[in-house]
């Protein structure tokens, strides 16, 4: 019988002193880790709005894609994205798109060897969070004050 | 005799360390692209997002006539490209992280890079059907 599915699991299967196999303990994980500390908290949440991101993208190609299409599925379009769900959709989708961009900032300035002590990494975490709020409100109100 | 053979640390040749390749045969490429890539969305979403903040309640045909004007097909062109190239290179990572899986992880990898792909190349068609 296999002991290991893959080279990863390999890597976690040893031996009792008496021969018998066993599966080597995991290091403390999600249930013991405290995800609300502003470090890991940023970094997973780089992720997350990455991925919320990449669906947003789906907006930009239908938008385009109903454009070419013409008038009729244009405005099928339109109707959407100033509905109250698609208004909300594309509010969450510019926070989320901010935050990315900021945190993403955050990471070339790390890719270029800046800012890894550990209160600079506080200081610039506050900065990502509060700059994806002042931002997104930025972007909203150049929406109402273009639309009025 | 043998005392010479244990002096052989390196059994990397030369030009394999000069090349910088690593075991995956990749190196440092995807990373840079990913770094490059990001770079490139900063001004090119900022110029789109704040184009399209401004368009509420703007009509068909002039919505038209701004897809249209070159300057911006060329601009909406590059932010499609870069975004799905940017997009397929992140969701790789994210996969190759969480799926343990080879045959599962090969699969959604190829799925996203196909889809990521088709996108990009749908979305490039309806500008380009516009603009010209």
């Amino acid at each position: 019988m296999a002991l290991t599915n893959n080279a990863r699991d390999a890597t976690m299967m040893g031996r009792r002193t008496d021969g018998t196999v066993i599966r080597r303990p995991l290091s403390p994980h999600l249930q013991v880790y405290d995800m609300l500390q502003i470090t890991s908290g940023l970094s997973i949440s780089h992720r997350i709005t990455g991925s919320i991101w990449a669906g947003g993208l789906l907006f930009m190609v239908w938008w385009l894609v109903a454009a070419a299409a013409g008038p009729g599925p244009f405005a099928t379009a339109q109707w959407f994205f100033s509905s109250f769900l698609g208004m909300l959709m594309l509010f969450g989708l510019s926070a989320a798109a901010w935050y990315h961009t900021l945190a993403g900032i955050r990471h070339l300035m790390w890719d270029a060897g800046y800012g890894y002590d550990l209160p600079t990494t506080h200081r610039t975490g506050r900065a990502v969070l509060i700059g994806t709020g002042v931002l997104t409100v930025l972007t909203w109100l150049i929406v109402i004050i273009a639309w009025g | 005799m043998s005392d010479k053979k244990l002096h052989i640390a390196q059994m990397r040749s030369p030009l394999g360390r000069v090349r910088g390749m690593g075991s995956a045969k990749q190196g440092s490429h995807h990373w840079w692209i990913q770094r490059v890539t990001s770079i490139a969305l900063l001004p090119l979403m900022l110029w789109f997002t704040l184009s399209v903040a401004t368009m509420g309640g703007i009509s068909y045909v002039e919505t038209i006539a701004w897809i249209g004007h070159p300057l911006n097909a060329a601009l909406l062109l590059l932010t499609v490209g870069i975004a799905f190239h940017h997009t397929a290179s992140g969701l790789q990572v994210l996969i190759e992280d969480y799926v343990a899986d080879e045959w599962k992880r090969t699969a959604a990898v190829l799925l996203i890079k196909g889809a990521c792909l088709l996108l990009a190349v749908l979305s490039a068609v309806a500008v380009l059907k516009i603009a010209i």
